[in-house]
């Protein structure tokens, strides 16, 4: 406890550049056109989410193809709070995060015994097999899904306050207190002891840490967040379906992840605005290449599974760490 | 008691295809301690050369044949071109221990779009090699074919024509050895890189054959495999990753168990179901449950 | 023609550099003893000299042909092998199968039957064992067993790491005395890596001793066994 005195500027800097980060968002959200806007609150959604696998596979190493399933679970659970119990908006996302951490508690248990492929390929089993459950419970809206209607924006912002701007704003707010939660909980002794356990359970445990029970930890924490960005994501595209959450979407996660320095906390903005850029290019690409529908439907996943392979073979810590590497060589000359 | 019997044949012949793609993943496994979820993506590339032939020919047989043979080489491309590149370059850092994990993701997400944007969407179908018609037996018919019939012959004599190969033969020796203990086989003049890639490539031909024949009486698209990957590894899991006669048994009881649950509960628990099984041989027995004293792990 | 030449060997292990500018010569015929304590660097000199590790430099000849950095599988063929310290049979194969992997690289089969008849001339007890799992073998017969897998490889020079680990000490005599005998037998070139060195120099000709990556004394090795400094330092009384 004696460390608190000397935190408390370094949180305090912490605070102060988030709110700076609030300001200068909501000033570049008034500046651009709608789509930019939508693409921003997108962006804001996949921070969340690569915040989540960051957590999970960067510091607790724990590779797990099932954040796409837990941001289902948020989304279907806001979703039916929303929509059941005519609650205020933010108490829908509480209910996200809640639903999803217990239903990543139970997963953690499970899965706290697990290593490498086997985790691997049980978190792919539930991906694969998650939109044949929602289809088959009529209370989740089977196939065609729920609606999530978040509401129009307080009439006090103006006629100018568009919808997607309000989604914007909702979702930027909700990231940054996410980030600075999640920097904290990682910079915390939790994190610290993460890190530990990753890859070094036995000389962990010599230690005195409870690892299976930290891996819980990471499991629970990590799916809240995914729990998190599912409702988010559902408010933007004002729907919550199997089909937005399919494999795809976990794959393009693990690949933001990657790409962002798989344990790296501030690479979650240039993770996620590569996942929502890799639409924008296939699209000009399709464009340019004919036979729209294919192309569409399949480049954005070529695309991504390329940068996947490429980075996990060459930069399996994130492009950032190379380039460090490489910066770090040229004194020496 | 005529229901029990029909769910237990129908229940064979789809396990004996799970045997196929847990059979495959275990050869690969006990050769290079990768699970290759891309298994899935290598089987549907292969399946798609096969509809190409068979569907052109009309002959379902020689699909299959030029199914294996695709099956093959991509097997032995992967592990050629892709593996041994993987394990040169992925050697530290926190991500060393999940890159050929998530190598094989990507790859699989890789040929899946691959073949997309080559054939696009569409389900197709195959004419199948024989009849779907259920067999009658006294009053009425009973849901299991010739076609199940043909498919639980072709997998068993694959499975013997393998069984031959590892017991019998050099080569099989060689891929046991190289599988169990690589320094003593390569201390024993065993070349193991080109193993390494034989075992690939007979897993990817495998893999192949699972693919047509689950796609004979079912359509295809770039997402039709993706839960024969998933009972695969379900059924590998219960055999225990190193053995493959578990594996074989761990498929067939999958299968049987999980056409008891579509038949008598609906198909809203098919996949609860097996994913259940799957956390259940996970946290009891992880070592699978063929697996003697003696164990690997991941 | 001299038989294995070893000038200036390094051997890094990873970041370690296990052993340092070692050298040294095994006449054709001759038996080294490599003695030194646990983690001196003996199992890593054995790992070069087959192949099995590759961040070396210096040179090491075997007939005046350069085997450093060679494949293991590439050395084999060429009359090396090396029995590696421990566990060096392979417990899920039977010993029938485990002697035919010695032969594996062969194209003729009938010269790796012939050979392993041989081997089972030598040591018997694996005769009598052919079908059962390698697994069931005492540690003694699993030591015959994986010196015999060696031998139907017909080698030249045959590298043989501690082969007395974990037996018992009556047992430890029989390995040494067979040791002794099937090389003036068949007439091979040995370089025996051991942690008991007394055992080991009485059956060579040639000893070794290295400590920490580096050769501290070598010598016929009748005068490494009355040095009593030596004694004193290395071989414990």
């Amino acid at each position: 406890m004696e460390s608190w005195p000397r935190a408390r500027p370094a949180v305090r800097k912490k605070i102060a550049l988030f709110i700076l980060l609030g300001w200068v968002l909501l000033i570049i959200g008034d500046r651009v056109d709608e789509l930019r806007v939508y693409q921003g609150a997108q962006m804001a959604m996949y921070t969340i989410a690569l915040a989540s696998i960051v957590l999970l596979t960067g510091y607790s190493g724990q590779v797990s193809l099932g954040n796409g399933a837990m941001m289902a679970v948020g989304g279907y659970g806001a979703a039916l709070t929303l929509n059941n119990l005519g609650s205020p908006i933010w108490f829908a996302f509480l209910m996200a995060v809640v639903c999803a951490a217990l239903f990543g508690a139970l997963l953690g248990t499970a899965a706290a015994r697990l290593s490498g492929p086997y985790l691997a390929g049980t978190t792919l089993a539930l991906a694969v097999g998650l939109p044949a459950i929602a289809n088959q419970f009529k209370f989740l809206g089977g196939e065609p899904g729920l609606l999530f209607d978040v509401g129009f924006p307080p009439e006090r912002f103006g006629e100018e306050f568009t919808q997607y701007k309000w989604f914007f704003w909702i979702s930027t707010f909700i990231a940054l207190i996410a980030l600075f939660m999640t920097s904290n909980i990682l910079s915390s002794r939790f994190g610290r002891t993460w890190r530990g356990i990753r890859g070094h359970s036995l000389a962990a445990e010599l230690c005195g840490v409870h690892s299976s029970r930290m891996k819980i930890l990471a499991f629970t924490v990590s799916s809240a967040l995914a729990g998190l960005a599912g409702a988010v994501l559902a408010m933007n595209i004002s729907l919550v379906a199997p089909g937005a959450y399919a494999l795809s979407l976990s794959f393009a996660l693990v690949t933001g992840a990657v790409l962002a320095g798989i344990s790296s906390l501030p690479g979650v903005v240039f993770g996620a605005f590569i996942l929502v850029a890799i639409p924008e290019i296939a699209d000009a690409l399709a464009g340019r290449l004919g036979d729209a529908d294919k192309l569409n439907h399949y480049l954005p996943g070529l695309i991504v599974s390329i940068l996947l392979i490429l980075s996990v073979i060459y930069a399996p810590n994130g492009p950032g760490e190379n380039l460090r590497k490489h910066l770090r060589k040229k004194p020496a000359r | 008691m005529q229901k029990v019997i029909e769910t237990l044949l129908i229940g064979l012949s789809t396990g004996s295809i799970y045997a196929l793609m847990s059979i495959a993943l275990v050869l690969v496994w006990r050769s290079t301690r990768v699970v290759n979820f891309a298994q899935a993506g290598q089987a549907m590339l292969s399946t798609y050369i096969g509809f190409e032939i068979a569907s052109r020919s009309e002959i379902f047989w020689l699909g299959l044949v030029f199914a294996i043979a695709a099956g093959a080489l991509v097997g032995a491309g992967v592990d050629y071109f892709f593996m041994r590149v993987l394990f040169k370059h992925a050697t530290s850092g926190p991500a060393a221990v999940v890159a050929p994990v998530i190598a094989t993701l990507g790859l699989l997400g890789l040929i899946r779009s691959i073949v997309g944007l080559t054939w696009g969407g569409e389900f197709r179908s195959i004419k199948a090699p024989a009849s779907t018609d259920g067999f009658t037996v006294g009053d009425g018919t009973i849901p299991f074919s010739t076609l199940d019939v043909l498919i639980i012959a072709t997998v068993s004599i694959i499975l013997i024509a393998l069984a031959l190969l590892f017991q019998r033969t050099n080569l099989g020796l060689a891929l046991r050895a190289s599988a169990y203990a690589p320094e003593i086989a390569q201390l024993a003049g065993i070349r193991t890189a080109r193993t390494r890639t034989i075992g690939w490539s007979i897993a990817g031909g495998v893999g192949g054959v699972a693919g047509m024949l689950v796609t004979s009486n079912n359509f295809l698209s770039p997402y039709s495999l993706d839960l024969l990957l998933v009972f695969g590894f379900i059924a590998a899991v219960i055999g225990g990753l190193e053995s493959m006669a578990g594996s074989v048994i761990g498929a067939l009881v999958l299968g049987i168990g999980l056409t008891f649950i579509l038949n008598y509960v609906g198909t809203s628990l098919v996949f609860i179901g097996g994913f259940s099984v799957l956390i259940l041989v996970l946290l009891i027995k992880p070592d699978g449950i063929m697996a003697k004293g003696k164990a690997r792990r991941a | 023609m001299s038989g294995l030449v070893v000038n200036r060997l390094s051997v890094s292990h990873g970041a370690i550099k296990a052993l340092r500018s070692v050298s040294f010569t095994v006449e054709v015929g001759q038996l080294a003893a490599v003695i030194g304590s646990n983690g001196a660097g003996k199992t890593t000199l054995l790992r070069a000299l087959s192949g099995l590790n590759t961040q070396t430099s210096g040179s090491a000849q075997w007939k005046e042909r350069e085997i450093l950095g060679a494949r293991p599988d590439a050395l084999v063929r060429r009359g090396i092998s090396h029995v590696s310290e421990g566990k060096s049979v392979i417990a899920e194969l039977s010993v029938k199968e485990n002697l035919v992997l010695g032969g594996i690289w062969r194209s003729k089969k009938s010269d790796t039957s012939a050979a392993i008849a041989e081997v089972v001339e030598l040591f018997p007890v694996l005769g009598q064992r052919m079908s059962q799992s390698a697994d069931s073998l005492s540690g003694g017969e699993r030591q015959m067993l994986a010196i015999g897998r060696a031998l139907v490889s017909r080698p030249k020079l045959l590298l043989l790491d501690e082969p007395s680990l974990g037996l018992a000490p009556l047992v430890i005599e029989q390995i040494f005395a067979t040791i002794d005998q099937l090389r003036r037998r068949l007439g091979l070139t040995v370089v025996l890596v051991e942690q008991n060195a007394m055992s080991a120099l009485e059956i060579a000709d040639f000893g070794i001793i290295i400590n920490l990556g580096e050769v501290v004394a070598s010598g016929k090795a009748s005068e490494l066994i009355d040095d009593p400094v030596l004694r004193a330092a290395y071989l414990g009384y």
